[in-house]
């Protein structure tokens, strides 16, 4: 295909993908509070409003200590997981590995009405703890599939190599093989928390009415009339996801990370 | 020894703590939920532990068959539109440089990453009278006034493309990228116009995938909640929220129970059907 078409579709999808959150970037700008684009000129007010009203910094707050707590448990599930798959060979492997998929591959209404089922009967409903465990447990499936990524870059020669010369399996562990699945886990834990930080429909069925995530903070804003914080706060959530991601795909290998074989044959 | 079967039950130990948790935290449940929805209903939002059948026989109704015929009409859709602009794209992104590819990935993560809650606020903001496009198109000279053209169909549509659109094309990029590069070229040197060798050869050797994809992203439709309330009328309902709707706001969990035990055997069919068509038809690849 020649390249001028290539470039015209190419851009033509780049304006697809952004302009709405240039809209919305601009609409965070006005000074009064209307939603116009283009602005009714510029201020920041609403910036400054998104951090110091408390409607929204305990909504920020909640949805921060969310995600930072579950997606460390949600490691925490992932990387025993991912390494005991990894070096031993048992004829569960598969169904313990497609459990781990599960949760994030049904349709999300259902995993989060099973939450709402199983927290309304333990009696924890509407308590933080119930989203930060519902939250690990459906996002376990991001590290896990990045952590078994790490593992499977391991050369298995290496391992073998450092067992030779005498290291048991813990040493082995802590010295050969931790430091070669690190990226993969900060890989793995930056997607759990973007995800957990942007997630609505488990936080809500599990204590939507209690723990007012940002999600849900928002989507009440938006029946009960809008103002332009929610234009701020989306900017913010918008740049926030780009940093955590273009800093992966600077030191990390996002290519690989989503599925290419082969990035090294492509020159560049 | 990698590879190596398990000895004795300490080398077992790293697998116990993830297994407690995926067992309580996740199957448990699961259990619970297809348990409530045999429950009987009490009036006032409660219910009692039985056996009946009577939620499911709730489902045989007007609204929910409409719900359901909507919900797979409009999930179509937008999985057609999604994988014939998404294939062609993501052919591009693959046989460009490393670091335009990671820049591209980048932008399409951080869309997909976005809450369903952002994304329907910001299509609403781009399709609303005051700072919508068409301001753009009235100051163009293409239209007199601005109008608003959000909730409605075409305004739903938009907003699940956009969520889609980005899943489409990273479901598509794995075969994509291991496509071998010679074979599109072979076919160029021996003759064949860019435009053939795109749907003979790429196309061609890519069946399987396509077909993966197409009901990958249908399911993944199929699965929204958010943008119907957000972008869409009331006639625009899909299954999740109806399911959302009847759990929180009328508090009959048994029916909701019901419900989606019947939309995740309908989503098992699916991912059964994704995987019989992904085994075959993957020629060309490496």
């Amino acid at each position: 295909m020649n390249r001028v078409f290539r470039s015209l579709f190419c851009l033509l999808i780049l304006i697809f993908l952004t302009a709405p959150i240039v809209v919305v970037g601009g609409v965070s700008l006005n000074v009064q509070k209307h939603l116009l684009f283009p602005p009714d000129g510029l201020s920041l007010r609403w910036y400054t409003e998104l951090l110091t009203e408390t409607a929204w910094l305990i909504p920020i707050q909640n949805s921060l200590v969310i995600a930072a707590v579950s997606s460390l448990m949600a490691l925490s599930i992932a990387l025993p997981l991912a390494y005991f798959l990894w070096r031993y060979r048992v004829f569960y492997a598969r169904a313990l590995f497609m459990l781990g998929i599960a949760p994030f591959m049904l349709p999300p209404v259902i995993t989060a009405l099973g939450f709402l089922s199983f927290w309304a009967t333990v009696g924890l409903y509407g308590n933080i703890a119930a989203t930060i465990i519902s939250h690990a447990i459906f996002f376990v499936t991001l590290p896990l599939v990045t952590i078994s990524l790490g593992f499977e870059s391991i050369d298995r020669e290496i391992v073998e190599a450092a067992e030779t010369m005498g290291a048991d399996s813990r040493v082995v562990f802590r010295t050969v093989i931790f430091p070669m699945v690190r990226s993969y886990m900060v890989s793995g834990y930056a997607f759990c928390f973007v995800l957990s930080l942007n997630e609505y429909i488990v936080a809500y069925m599990v204590s939507g009415f209690t723990v007012e995530t940002l999600p849900i903070k928002i989507f009440n804003a938006l029946r009960y009339g809008y103002t332009p914080v929610m234009a701020s706060v989306t900017v913010v959530f918008v740049l926030l996801a780009a940093l955590i991601f273009g800093l992966i795909g600077r030191f990390g290998d996002l290519p690989r990370l989503l599925g290419a074989m082969a990035p090294e044959n492509r020159n560049g | 020894m990698i590879g190596e079967k398990p000895r004795g039950l300490g080398a077992h130990l790293p697998v116990f703590y993830p297994a407690v948790m995926l067992g309580v935290f996740f199957v448990i449940p699961f259990g619970i939920m297809v348990a409530i929805s045999f429950f009987a209903r009490q009036p006032g939002g409660f219910y009692t532990p039985a056996f009946v059948m009577a939620n499911y026989r709730s489902l045989f109704t007007e609204l929910f068959a409409r719900v359901m015929v909507f919900s797979i009409y409009i999930a179509a859709l937008c999985a057609v539109i999604c994988v014939a602009v998404g294939f062609p794209f993501t052919y591009f992104i693959t046989r460009m440089r490393r670091k335009a590819q990671v820049i591209w990935l980048v932008l399409l993560v951080s869309v997909l990453s976005l809450s369903a809650v952002i994304i329907g606020f910001a299509w609403s903001l781009m399709l609303s009278q005051t700072a919508g496009l068409s301001n753009l198109f009235v100051w163009l000279g293409l239209m007199e006034h601005p109008v608003s053209w959000s909730p409605g169909f075409w305004a739903l549509l938009c907003g699940l493309c956009y969520v889609a659109f980005p899943y489409t094309v990273l479901v598509l990029y794995p075969p994509l990228s291991r496509l071998d590069p010679y074979l599109p070229e072979a076919a160029l040197t021996l003759g064949a116009s860019p435009l053939k060798t795109f749907f003979s050869v790429v196309v061609g050797s890519l069946r399987g995938p396509i077909v993966a994809s197409l009901i990958m992203v249908f399911a993944f439709t199929l699965g929204t909640y958010l943008l119907p309330q957000i972008l869409g009328r009331p006639q625009h309902w899909t299954l999740s929220v109806l399911i959302t709707d009847e759990a929180i706001y009328h508090s009959n969990l048994p029916f909701s129970a019901a419900m989606a035990v019947f939309f995740m055997i309908v989503s098992l069919a699916l991912v059964a059907l994704t995987m019989m068509v992904g085994k075959g038809g993957t020629a060309g690849q490496r």
